[in-house]
């Protein structure tokens, strides 16, 4: 319950909270709702803490050159309560609903989330299926960085040492697109033991990514290209719940609750809910 | 370090180790005791108070990551009346042991607020921050449901976060 | 608060739902509990702990801790090696009478460490962070040792031991019925045996208030104070003064302010606190120490464990003629203040179950791991049996091609009102009070429309769907409990309450209980009875418990039996009261005390308009100027209460459940419980306590289970793997009601807290079996929590 002692810094701007990351063993601080709760048990013990969770740069939700833009410190209820989102990316909106809890929601950061890159997050599948871009700084400049590229390991991202998450971008996604997120939750954490975002596009190309089921998230190209182009039916589904999960270069997870076995057939199952959804 | 807050409508200032959590800043030295720990891993949401108007857990929040901002603790809730979701628990007989009601109070006062019809479903969603482990839920959710009427019968436009001390 | 809970003292409090007088507090963020309390020169204590489960100790360097900021004291297990360990409270005996193996639970353990969590040292230091700063920098050398942590494992002779005095890790075995034999014999004449092989899994109790201590010596006086999140403060007083710490009790005041759950779990005598009242003695200030969630799912004692065989034999027409079970109980790696009464007295006494059964044995062995404590936890051994019993019933029923309620009816015990029908004596030691069984059954399935429940389950599984319906018909042993039975039985204290009424000059009352409540509203429910009784307002009586300085003595709240047996001693002090008060009222009026009534509030001489109000009586009780020379003034009666008998609760749940056969998700669609629970005094917190039981129940049936790997890790001690019932994991429950009153306590009650607890478990596990082969998956058993693979993976069993 109680951290170790370190030192505490509130930046009020992005240059602030990078001068002070490259000082050395600083830890960003957004929500908090991942760092505290493992410093609480010890399992985390930076040093030093720059709160960032302050920065006004690094909040709200804009459209802006064919984007969508949410800034990295936005939190989840507000990516819930915002019109943009329902309206061009309803999946989003479903994902922030059921991120949590309301207190949980109203401090944590999807850029929070993104970085600590929990294996049972929501917001890496909503990312990756979304095909967004993830854009970063650090004192040595700015990289976008593509979700499918950002994610790298268990708890473990593209992100530099020093670098800090500064916006996820996401291409506005053309008229008649269709969206869902399925999760099926973990009775006790409510993080995900599966989550299955999908993307249909109006010209039948469809993203299938996967939070939950393996170390981290990941983008099915398999179950994609199973299913795109072809009209959503039960033959084409089937073919895409075949294909899913095969040849992933992850390794899968399995714990006392959900074994690998039944996560890969969880995935199976929820990747036919979500495209259902989208059909 | 020295933070500056306003608790409950009061003003206070208090040099703290950068650590303290603010759940233990409102209770060992405010003492503000309505506000509880009941685990380590921000689940239970007995430690759930108002920090700008928004329900947040406090044991989540260091002390000093509340400088410059509200809170309202379950003991600033009340004006010269109970809150009508501090009657319903009452009416309802929704709460036992108690350890976990300040907590739910003030998520549920928030949801309120914006939400004048909830539906049984969401109400329990609403709920899934919190652990109580006397009421099986089922009073609480007839306690929320009375304050609901109850707010839309006395006064549909006052909001909670006017309410003064 | 609420105007509707203003009485005349018209006598008709009994019976409503009067709104509780203690939520005021409550909702106002004003309760009062333990870890709420600072002392003047408040220090902190943090304990070491073992993070083995069993493991040699080899040394144990405190120089770093205790040159460091604030530390105050470090205290090891050599510290305490002269100071008792804390001690079982019944002595349970070996078949062949020898008595149980009883191994020294250490305030601080010296040689080796035997659960995840045992206590190594205790830093004590001016502030909570310092205190845990230097319990991390204490080095302790361990030699890891082998670990069991299953009970049938435990028993067999290669097995690690625990504790060196208990061979086999055995600390008793026990049984209880009929001769072994006759059963064998009646169970080969059965037509139809259905047999069970089940674990009844380990729950973690989680009062959502973690536990907490503070105390507090007082050189001038000699006088210790421990201020202790608890359930029964004077029972800690006892064990802690008479069995530990050999402190004369009139030097120890303890206090249990605000407590926020129980459960059972705040019951027991834990090490912690006997620790604390020690070292603040030593130290000179007053020491707190309150848990961390981690910390609880590590030491609170944990509840159920039991891995049981159980066999029930019917003869052709569906008629049971004997029962046999075997269950070995774990009991964790030290015996907890009750832990030894839970699977024997508590669950073997249980099996006659509400039937007619005829042939009864049970067999339990109590057996050491290296896991924590295990002790009663809501409803303790009754559940348990209740499971064994209602599980063998429903899964006899399918097997038989039987209606699970009819097969129910058929074996019920007939009704008996225990007044003109005797008591039913059991093949299992008990005899109980009164039953109406067909009753609740019957309310039960009308609630449910059963008729129109299997219509739609048909549907269902033609559209593929998987509905069930469950049962569960339950019977518990409340109102714990008459001294000389349970003293027979190896009880090592009386089980009796105490109740003082103080009847204040004004006509005011003041009630001393030795109950406690930390949820269940006495301060409501007993003034109910008080003022009702007295015909006074409500807000004219307050209720005093939880201080051993303030009440007289008491045993506490647990078995259900606040108000069976706390609220009896009222009842008796009330009568002493009122036959007092009638003295004092014929004086006045110049009549004799036989020809005097009172009712209302109001002492009347018989056929006449004279009358003298409870207040005027009261006052001259204590103005005793015109007053009955061979009375005594005041008004002011304190009264034990030993009950004649246990109260027998009882009732009908079932639940109704889909499966998702795609997933194994299990939905909760409806929960009714009927439950009789004898008289009522206030129906609101009697469902209150129903619903709360109920939630419990699920969980352990759903969710619920304390997983330990074969190193003797916790793994899921946190609230992020272990799961208690949440609200959107939960329907609106359907609550009805039967009364049938206790024959032999003056309120007729029986008692409510963990009759939810008990009755639901089996009945959700039930649910699912159906569920499935109403889908064609005939499935005995999954294990419980039901979770979603493991169902996915009964019902891919069953359909290859």
């Amino acid at each position: 319950m109680i951290t170790v002692e370190f030192d505490y810094k509130k930046a009020t701007t992005v240059e602030e909270a990078l001068a002070a990351l490259a000082n050395g063993d600083g830890k960003l601080l957004a929500g908090g709702y991942s760092l505290v709760p493992s410093m609480k048990l010890r399992l985390s013990q930076p040093e030093f803490l720059i709160d960032i969770s302050s920065i006004s740069s690094l909040k709200g939700i804009q459209e802006e050159d064919g984007f969508i833009v949410i800034r990295a410190g936005t939190t989840h209820a507000e990516i819930l309560n915002s019109a943009l989102i329902q309206e061009k990316l309803p999946f989003f909106h479903t994902a922030a609903g059921v991120i949590g809890d309301v207190q949980v929601r109203n401090r944590g950061t999807i850029g929070g989330s993104l970085a600590h890159a929990d294996p049972a997050a929501d917001w890496p599948a909503l990312v990756l299926a979304a095909d967004a871009v993830i854009d970063v700084v650090s004192r040595n400049g700015s990289r976008s960085i593509s979700a499918t590229d950002f994610f790298t390991g268990l708890f473990s991202t593209a992100l530099g040492e020093n670098e800090l998450i500064t916006a996820i971008r996401i291409p506005v996604p053309p008229a008649g697109t269709r969206t869902a997120y399925m999760k099926f939750e973990h009775p006790a954490s409510r993080f995900a033991i599966v989550g299955c975002a999908v993307m249909r596009f109006p010209d039948g190309k469809i993203n299938i990514a996967f939070t939950g089921v393996a170390e981290y998230a990941f983008r099915d190209k398999g179950a994609e290209q199973a299913v795109a182009g072809n009209t959503l039916d039960a033959a084409s589904m089937d073919a895409a719940v075949n294909a899913a999960l095969q040849g992933q270069d992850v390794s899968f997870m399995g714990d006392n609750f959900a074994s690998e076995e039944y996560r890969r057939h969880l995935a199976k199952v929820y990747l036919k809910r979500a495209l259902q959804a989208v059909a | 370090m020295q933070i500056y807050v306003k608790v409950n409508g009061v003003e206070y200032s208090h040099d703290v180790e950068p650590r303290m959590l603010l759940v233990y800043y409102l209770r060992d030295v405010l003492r503000l005791t309505g506000t509880h720990v009941g685990c380590d891993t921000s689940i239970c949401g007995a430690c759930t108070i108002h920090l700008n108007n928004q329900p947040t857990k406090s044991c989540t929040v260091f002390a000093v990551q509340a400088d410059g901002c509200e809170i309202t603790t379950i003991e600033g809730l009340a004006g010269e009346e109970l809150h009508p979701l501090q009657e319903g628990f009452n009416e309802k007989h929704g709460l036992q042991c108690g350890f976990c009601t300040p907590g739910i109070i003030m998520t549920m006062a928030d949801f309120l607020d914006h939400n004048e019809n909830p539906s049984e479903d969401e109400i329990r969603h609403a709920l899934k921050g919190h652990l109580c482990r006397c009421t099986g839920y089922h009073n609480i959710v007839k306690s929320v449901q009375y304050a609901a009427d109850k707010k839309k019968e006395t006064e549909p436009t006052t909001k909670t976060e006017e309410v003064t001390v | 608060m609420s105007a509707s809970n203003g009485s005349n003292g018209n006598g008709r409090l009994i019976g409503k739902s009067v709104k509780r007088v203690e939520d005021k507090r409550f909702i106002t963020g004003k309760g009062k509990y333990t870890d709420d309390i600072i002392l003047q020169g408040q220090t902190y204590a943090h304990f070491v702990r073992s993070p083995y489960a069993h493991a040699r100790i080899l040394n144990i360097d405190i120089s770093e801790a205790t040159d460091m900021p604030g530390v105050i004291a470090i205290y090891t297990g050599a510290d305490v090696a002269d100071i008792n360990g804390v001690p079982c409270g019944w002595q349970v005996n070996f078949k062949n009478g020898d008595i149980m193996k009883e191994p020294k639970h250490p305030l601080l353990v010296a040689d080796k460490a035997r659960h995840v969590g045992d206590p190594v040292a205790v830093v004590i230091a001016e502030t909570r962070e310092q205190a845990k700063d230097a319990a991390l920098s204490v080095m302790v050398d361990y030699e890891e040792l082998p670990a069991i942590v299953n009970a049938a494992e435990a028993v067999k002779p290669d097995a690690p031991q625990v504790h060196d005095e208990a061979p086999n890790n055995t600390c008793f075995d026990w049984e209880l019925g009929n001769p072994k034999e006759e059963v064998d014999q009646a169970m080969a004449q059965a037509a139809h045996v259905t047999t069970l092989e089940f674990v009844n899994q380990r729950v973690v109790p989680n009062a959502i208030e973690p536990r907490s201590y503070n105390a507090v010596y007082d050189p001038t006086s000699e006088k210790y104070t421990l201020y202790t999140s608890t359930q029964n403060p004077h029972l800690i007083r006892l064990l802690m003064c008479a069995f530990v710490l050999g402190i004369p009790e009139h030097k120890v005041r303890i206090v249990g302010p605000d407590v926020g759950g129980g459960f059972g779990s705040k019951i027991f005598h834990y090490t912690e606190e006997a620790l604390l009242t020690w070292a603040a003695k030593k130290v000179g200030r007053p020491i707190k120490w309150t848990s961390e969630r981690t910390e609880s799912f590590l030491l609170d004692a944990h509840g159920r464990d039991h891995v049981t065989k159980a066999e029930m034999g019917f003869d052709q027409e569906g008629n049971i003629l004997a029962l046999r079970v075997k269950t070995y109980a774990n009991l964790g790696a030290y015996l907890s203040t009750f832990s030894t009464c839970v699977p024997t007295y508590l669950h073997g006494t249980l099996l006659q179950g509400l039937y007619t059964t005829p042939k009864i044995n049970v067999d339990v062995t109590g057996v050491f791991t290296n896991t924590t404590a295990v002790d009663a936890y809501r409803g303790a051994g009754r559940p348990e049996a209740t499971y064994l019993l209602e599980r063998l019933f429903d899964l006899a029923a399918l097997e038989m091609g039987m209606d699970p309620a009819e097969l129910r009816l058929k074996n019920f015990i007939p009704p008996f009102d225990g007044v003109n029908q005797p008591g039913y004596q059991t093949q299992v030691a008990l005899q109980y009070d009164s039953g109406n069984y067909h009753g609740v059954l019957e309310k039960g399935l009308e609630m449910l429309g059963y008729e129109d429940f299997r219509r739609q389950q048909k549907e269902a599984a033609q559209n593929g769907k998987l509905l069930g319906v469950g049962f569960s018909t339950y019977i518990e042993a409340c109102g714990i409990a008459p001294s000389a039975v349970v003293g027979s039985l190896g009880c090592r204290a009386g089980l009796f309450e105490v109740g003082q009424v103080r009847v204040q000059p004004t006509g005011k009352v003041s009630v001393f209980t030795g109950s406690h409540s930390h949820g269940q509203g006495h301060e409501t429910t007993f003034a109910q009875v008080v003022a009702d009784k007295l015909g006074i307002a409500m807000e004219d009586v307050e209720i005093v418990h939880g201080d051993s300085d303030t009440v007289a003595f008491g045993m506490g709240t647990y078995g259900s039996r606040s108000l069976a047996v706390g609220g009896s001693a009222i009842m008796r002090s009330i009568d002493k009261i009122v036959e007092k008060g009638k003295k004092i009222a014929a004086h006045k009026l110049e009549a004799s005390a036989d020809d005097i009534d009172f009712d209302h509030g109001k002492f009347t001489v018989k056929g006449t308009d004279k009358s003298l109000a409870f207040g005027d009586v009261a006052l001259t009780a204590y103005v005793p100027h015109v007053y009955p020379a061979d009375l005594e003034p005041g008004l002011d009666f304190s009264s034990f209460y030993d009950p004649a008998n246990f109260t027998y609760p009882f009732g009908c749940h079932i639940a109704v459940v889909e499966v998702d056969k795609d997933t194994g998700a299990i939905k909760l669609q409806r929960f009714i419980a009927v439950d009789d629970v004898g008289n009522i005094i206030n129906p609101m917190i009697v469902e209150g306590q129903i619903h709360g039981g109920v939630a419990q129940g699920v969980g352990q049936a759903l969710f619920e289970g304390a997983e330990y790997d074969e190193n003797g890790q916790l793994i899921n001690a946190s609230y992020m793997d272990y799961c208690i019932p949440r609200a959107d994991d939960l329907p609106m429950f359907e609550t009805g009601h039967q009364v049938t009153p206790c024959p032999h306590n003056p309120l007729g009650v029986k008692g409510a807290g963990e009759a939810g607890a008990i009755g639901s478990t089996p009945a959700v596990v039930n649910a699912v079996i159906d569920a499935l082969w109403s889908g064609g998956h005939k499935v005995k058993d999954i294990r419980m929590p039901l979770t979603p693979e493991r169902v996915w993976r009964a019902i891919q069993t069953s359909s290859n």
